[in-house]
């Protein structure tokens, strides 16, 4: 086996080759260290939860309003504590820390702040009429970004029945 | 060797079977549902004790779940360190439920299609695997499971987030639709930003797949979303079904129809170079035999190869991950007696073709 051909120390581990639009073929040999410094390899990372964790917790590290001293009396967990982790202690942080916590699961989740979809007990998808007049409003603001006003306008009435209701 | 696992590296599981809508370009679709029960706090917090309680009381629940009993569990902390790298080759735990610690399990099906981890980030993530895109049959199935365990257990819930969980970014549906993509065309042709684009647009997450350490680039991605609240589960799982899969997948047939068009040379090379490699190479990494048996794959759906068959290359594919190779020689093994074990695994499955 060859060495690198960009260092021409290490040995070269990764053997690629790529086909030009004029059908050439072009073949590189490149030790693991030069392939992951050119781009042509990804360092592993442990799951793809991690990678969303990490954005999650340097958005949740660069805000820094509120009162970071909070405790939930339940876990015992801090503001703090869940700010450098990016996991919370148990399920009544989401009420104990809700005002801290809106702005950063508005970011995650594309400016959303309410569920949509299955519940407990509702075996299935079935949805309550708040559910679908919110999953309405969505659609209604999505189809007058597209300037679908025929839909949009569509949309407004099945909201306002739903409203009356 | 775990006995109740050892079994499993001897076959190739459900969604590995190269069947299913677009199987030559989508290998497989994921959804997992993250769950946690009400009552205790999330694992973050729980000692020892509770840590425990939890594992049975979903164990306990599992059990009694309708269609849910001829399940098989495993104790994930008694394994050692091969039987839960075995499992995670098969995506039957995810790594970060292997590497994690304290008592957590798994329960799965026989055919291996759907799996129950315990303890993971979250006290429960169900998961839904099919062989190509079939995301609304993986749906119904893992609604079902959910619906069967919730008659046991009480999930935690909140009337504005939904189902609540460990990490703020995973509430609401707790869903994560994940599909796995073949694109070697896209590859060799270096249009693979084009995939990242329509992704990106959709708000979805793209990232390489298989290897051990660092890994090549490889043709397999997988495509997930990352929003899970305030869109209902079906909305989501729409997104991937008639918007983002069919468009990458267009891309990947126009790039496979380009190189059969106008680089037929090129392309004829590279394929039999890849048979020819994988039949008589001495030494092979884990990385370079994903490389060769995707080419290969690659040429059996565009009909340039003919002589081998495509179970043997989906077979190959998981038998040659390092943990599935060490099972089937029963034996630890170092870096490169697994270079030679997988040379040698590989020419034995090839040589009659």
């Amino acid at each position: 086996m060859g060495l690198c051909e960009h260092c021409k120390k290490a040995q070269a581990t990764f053997h690629l080759t790529n086909i030009t639009r004029e059908g050439e073929k072009i073949e590189r040999h490149l030790c693991e260290r030069c392939a992951i410094e050119e781009g042509l390899v990804q360092v592993h990372k442990p799951n793809f939860n991690a990678e969303i964790l990490e954005n999650f917790i340097a958005a949740a590290k660069s805000s820094s309003s509120g009162d970071m001293d909070l405790l939930c009396d339940e876990c015992g967990i801090s503001y703090v504590e869940f700010r450098n982790q990016g996991l919370l202690g148990c399920p009544k942080d989401y009420d104990t820390f809700k005002e801290l916590l809106l702005p950063l699961i508005e970011r995650a989740h594309d400016g959303a702040t309410h569920h949509i979809g299955k519940s407990p007990g509702s075996l299935g998808t079935t949805r309550t009429t708040q559910q679908e007049i919110r999953r309405l409003k969505r659609q209604l603001d999505e189809a007058v970004a597209a300037e679908d006003y025929e839909r949009a306008a569509e949309l407004r009435d099945r909201i306002a029945d739903l409203e009356t209701a | 060797m775990n006995k109740s696992i050892d079994q499993l590296a001897r076959q190739a599981g459900e969604w590995l079977r190269g069947e299913g809508p677009m199987h030559e370009i989508v290998i497989s679709t994921r959804i997992r549902l993250a769950r946690n029960i009400a009552g205790f706090t999330f694992l973050t917090r729980a000692d020892a004790e509770m840590r425990a309680e939890i594992a049975d009381t979903i164990q306990a629940a599992v059990r009694k779940a309708k269609d849910l009993r001829g399940f098989t569990h495993v104790d994930v902390d008694q394994l050692d360190e091969l039987g839960r790298n075995l499992l995670v080759e098969r995506q039957l735990i995810s790594r970060q439920h292997a590497e994690g610690s304290g008592a957590r399990k798994v329960a799965f099906d026989p055919s291996e299609a759907s799996s129950l981890m315990i303890n993971e980030e979250d006290h429960l993530r169900i998961q839904v695997m099919r062989s190509g895109l079939q995301l609304e049959e993986a749906w119904k199935q893992i609604n079902s499971i959910d619906d069967a365990l919730e008659k046991h257990l009480e999930y935690a819930f909140h009337p504005q987030f939904g189902y609540l969980t460990t990490c703020p970014t995973n509430i609401g549906t707790g869903i994560r639709v994940s599909v796995m993509l073949h694109l070697p065309a896209l590859r060799l042709t270096n249009e693979f930003e084009r995939v990242g684009q329509a992704a990106k647009d959709m708000k979805l997450a793209v990232r390489g797949l298989f290897g051990e350490g660092t890994e090549a680039l490889g043709d397999f991605f997988q495509v997930s979303n990352q929003i899970t609240l305030g869109r209902e589960e079906t909305e989501i799982i729409d997104d991937f079904h008639h918007v983002v899969i069919p468009k990458i997948v267009e891309y990947e047939q126009a790039a496979r129809a380009a190189l059969l068009e106008k680089r037929l040379h090129a392309l004829d090379d590279k394929l039999f170079r890849a048979i020819g490699t994988l039949q008589s190479a001495r030494l092979m990494s884990s990385n370079e035999a994903m490389q060769y048996l995707s080419h290969v794959r690659m040429g059996l759906h565009t009909g340039r190869i003919k002589t081998i068959d495509l179970q043997t290359i989906n077979e190959l594919f998981i038998q040659t991950q390092p943990a599935h190779l060490q099972f089937l020689q029963g034996q630890r093994l170092t870096g490169e007696q697994r270079s030679i074990a997988r040379a040698s695994l590989i020419r034995a499955r090839l040589s009659h073709n």
